[in-house]
């Protein structure tokens, strides 16, 4: 099998994360939810000290990840950009906005560029039709983008990469 | 038992109050077809995920068909279940099916023992009208399970199986969609994931996406080599099961055919692991009175309760569970392997033969004998003690291939010396049986004094965990009993827990025990198989004149000319063995 390896801190904070519910199986997603938080995304290792703690299968956990779009096993970028491909968003040309980051960060959905500067991800509707199409980079919302729009995006964290 | 009334069909019927469609339609002798469903009810285990769409149904009022598996009958309720509609769906729902499914039906190990092939055919299947992708995947091939995913119809009963019933947690359904499949965690082979190889998924699978790995092929070809000595050992389950490959009904004990057809295909000693099953008792009791007796002399090193150690699922399954706990089990190697051992020395040295000229096969209704038989430690200098293990299954493919007609050939006997056997080691190959057979000679050997009774019906049985006290004049053992590994899993966890009071535990990782077993004849959901297995076995006990291990003669003379006593130093080499631990720790690393 894969050997396996974790910091004791990183072990500390899932047991936490566990503990805070109450180490119940039935919490699952929950649990995934705040490690993917914590961590910004969920590694072999992270899943395996989950499923021990809450005293289930890895492949259970693991069918759980690999199910939900939300939950990644590749470390998001430092700027995560997720375009809405809601119904609304998607009508007004959330595919064409998605092929264009695609096509400029040279990644695919599901990606992180090679300088962990960006990862790519859709999502299913964020609520604000009224502005589609939309996307978000972190928690910052871009409404009614165009394909010139997309560049200008990028370009606004050019300068701010921390070192 | 309260009642409703329903019509299904137009038809009024009675049932019983809270049933799903399925089971109200069952009770009054009403068939709707289903695929994903399975449920043993012996053995209270159900798979209903309501996930294949096959036993859809039309419930008057309601706009959309409901899967019948999964919805609960209502008063008043009028069920359709022969309308165009609803044959239609079912047709189109199997298409879809089959549409992302191979169509070597002809050349599948499954032919004619799949679900979905006798789906298609039930309900007349004669053109796919859906062209689709079709998915690929590497085939998985462990030393005992083949997974072929290009099969995996996702009805996840192997995952009931691995998690619910044996809480192996080896397998799960992954990904959504299109790209939904069963899998181990990270997509890893079956190998590195915690798989026991129990079979019990194989036992369920309807098609062909988890099989056996065949080693028909070799066994022939070392059949074929004349400077081969080939020896052939039976597990006690095979005879009870193997009829029903030719037609037999369950519970038909064939152990005259099968040895007469062994001899057929032209093995040179047909041999019984019923006779190891003995020697094994002669060690496996020697241990558990020696750590008794240690015990109420207040040795506090002593490891109380002993549990088996015959199955290899379950010793696979500690040593990936609970490895902290691998000094319990009793050490006595399980029969196959005593076999292999006793053969390769004891008999290959009155032959006057090396142990490289002789193969030894052996015919298992288990797969991970498999396993077992490639483990390291079983071998001398690379060869190893039991050359190949085939399932039940496999013996039957080769009768039918070298056209022997089961139906009409003679019985015959074993032969001397190691196909003499005891009904102490034939019950074996049932749950509750190890544990009888080890009573039988323990009781004799402790007390000093002659059982009369040798049928503990305390010990038999379905029940999942099972659990009595006997007297061994004055001294009380008390005994459990657990079958399928999620109930052997609640026994391990009182003896972490220091809650146990067992003496002795006996453990098969398959539901039923090895009658069970993940290489049997497919059950296709039907436990009452099991039970007939299990009542043939009890039977050919009680046809027996000989029931104490310690009393089969050619176990007497083995001892007398070879081992000496139980335990000796020659027989801890041979006969016993020791476990490892095989967890897969994550570990922990300093910041």
């Amino acid at each position: 099998m894969i050997p396996m390896k974790i910091s004791e801190t990183s072990v500390a904070k899932i047991e936490e994360i566990c503990r805070e519910f109450d180490n119940d199986k039935g919490e699952l997603i929950n649990v995934l939810h705040k490690a993917q938080n914590a961590f910004g995304y969920l590694p072999e290792e992270v899943q395996k000290v989950v499923a021990q703690n809450l005293n289930t299968s890895l492949a259970q956990v693991y069918g759980v990840v690999s199910f939900y779009s939300f939950f990644t096993m590749v470390p998001k970028g430092r700027y995560p950009i997720n375009i809405c491909m809601g119904t609304a968003c998607y009508v007004r040309g959330a595919e064409r906005v998605l092929n264009e980051f695609k096509g400029l960060l040279k990644i695919k959905v599901g990606e992180t560029t090679k300088d962990d500067k960006f990862s790519l991800s859709s999502l299913r509707c964020v609520g604000a039709c009224g502005l589609a199409p939309v996307v978000l980079v972190g928690e910052k919302v871009y409404g009614r983008v165009t394909l010139d729009n997309v560049q200008e995006i990028l370009d606004e964290y050019k300068e701010t990469v921390p070192v | 038992m309260d009642t409703i009334n329903i019509k299904i069909d137009n038809k009024n019927f009675q049932v019983p109050k809270g049933a799903t469609i399925l089971d109200a339609a069952k009770s009054v002798g009403i068939n709707i077809p289903t695929l994903c469903y399975l449920n043993l009810h012996d053995l209270n285990t159900i798979n209903k995920p309501a996930g294949c769409r096959i036993c859809v149904v039309e419930v008057k009022g309601r706009k959309n068909l409901v899967p019948a598996c999964a919805t609960e009958c209502v008063a008043g309720m009028e069920i359709l279940n022969q309308t165009v509609r609803v044959l239609n769906s079912r047709k189109t729902v199997l298409e879809l099916i089959l549409s992302d499914h191979p169509t070597d039906c002809l050349i599948c190990t499954k032919n004619g023992h799949c679900d979905l092939q006798s789906m298609a055919m039930n309900l007349g299947i004669r053109e796919i009208h859906y062209k689709g992708e079709q998915s690929h995947y590497i085939k998985d091939t462990s030393p005992a399970i083949i997974r072929d995913m290009d099969k995996c119809i996702v009805c996840r009963r192997c995952v009931t199986m691995c998690n619910d019933v044996q809480t192996v947690g080896a397998l799960s359904a992954i990904n959504r969609g299109f790209m939904s499949v069963v899998a181990p965690a990270f997509e890893m082979n079956l190998e590195d994931s915690p798989c026991t190889y129990c079979g019990q998924c194989v036992a369920v699978c309807p098609t062909a996406a988890l099989t056996e790995v065949d080693h028909t092929n070799k066994v022939i070809r070392e059949l074929a080599n004349p400077k081969k000595t080939v020896v052939v050992q039976t597990a006690p389950a095979v005879r009870a099961a193997l009829g029903e490959e030719f037609g037999y009904e369950p519970g038909t004990l064939v152990t005259g055919k099968m040895a007469a057809a062994l001899r057929d295909l032209g093995f040179d000693y047909v041999f019984d692991t019923d006779f190891a099953a003995d020697l094994t008792i002669m060690e496996e009791s020697a241990e558990l009175l020696d750590r008794i007796t240690r015990h109420l002399n207040g040795d506090e090193t002593v490891k109380l309760p002993m549990l088996t150690s015959c199955c290899p699922g379950w010793v696979n399954f500690f040593e990936q569970h609970f490895p902290e706990m691998k000094d319990i089990p009793s050490t006595a190697r399980s029969p196959q392997q005593m076999f292999g051992s006793i053969a390769k020395t004891y008999f290959a040295d009155k032959l006057g033969i090396k142990r490289e000229d002789m193969v030894v096969v052996s015919i298992m209704p288990c797969l991970a004998k498999k396993y077992e038989s490639q483990r390291e430690e079983f071998a001398t200098n690379g060869n190893p003690d039991v050359d190949y293990s085939l399932t039940t299954r496999e013996l039957a493919r080769l009768i039918k291939q070298a056209n022997i007609d089961f139906d009409s050939i003679e019985p015959q006997d074993f032969d001397h010396p190691m196909g003499e056997s005891s009904g102490a080691g034939v019950i074996f190959g049932t749950t509750g049986g190890v544990i009888e057979a080890a009573v039988r000679t323990a009781y004799e050997v402790f007390t000093k004094e002659k059982l009369h009774k040798v049928e503990f019906q305390q010990l038999r049985g379905m029940d999942w965990i099972r659990e009595t006290t006997i007297d061994f004049n004055g001294t009380p053992i008390r005994i459990g009993i657990a079958h399928g590994l999620g109930n052997a899993r609640k026994l391990l966890e009182e003896i972490r827990d220091g809650k146990s009071h067992y003496h002795a535990i006996e453990i098969m990782a398959c539901p039923g025990g090895c009658i069970g077993g993940g290489g049997q004849p497919f059950h296709h959901g039907d436990t009452n198989i099991l039970l007939a297995r299990q009542k043939a076995l009890y039977a050919a006990d009680k046809a027996k004149v000989i029931r104490k291990s310690h009393e089969n003669p050619a176990i007497q003379k083995l001892y007398r000319e070879f081992l000496g006593s139980p335990m000796s130093k020659k027989a801890h080499e041979l006969l016993h063995t020791q476990y490892f631990d095989k967890s897969n720790q994550v570990e922990i690393t300093k910041d």
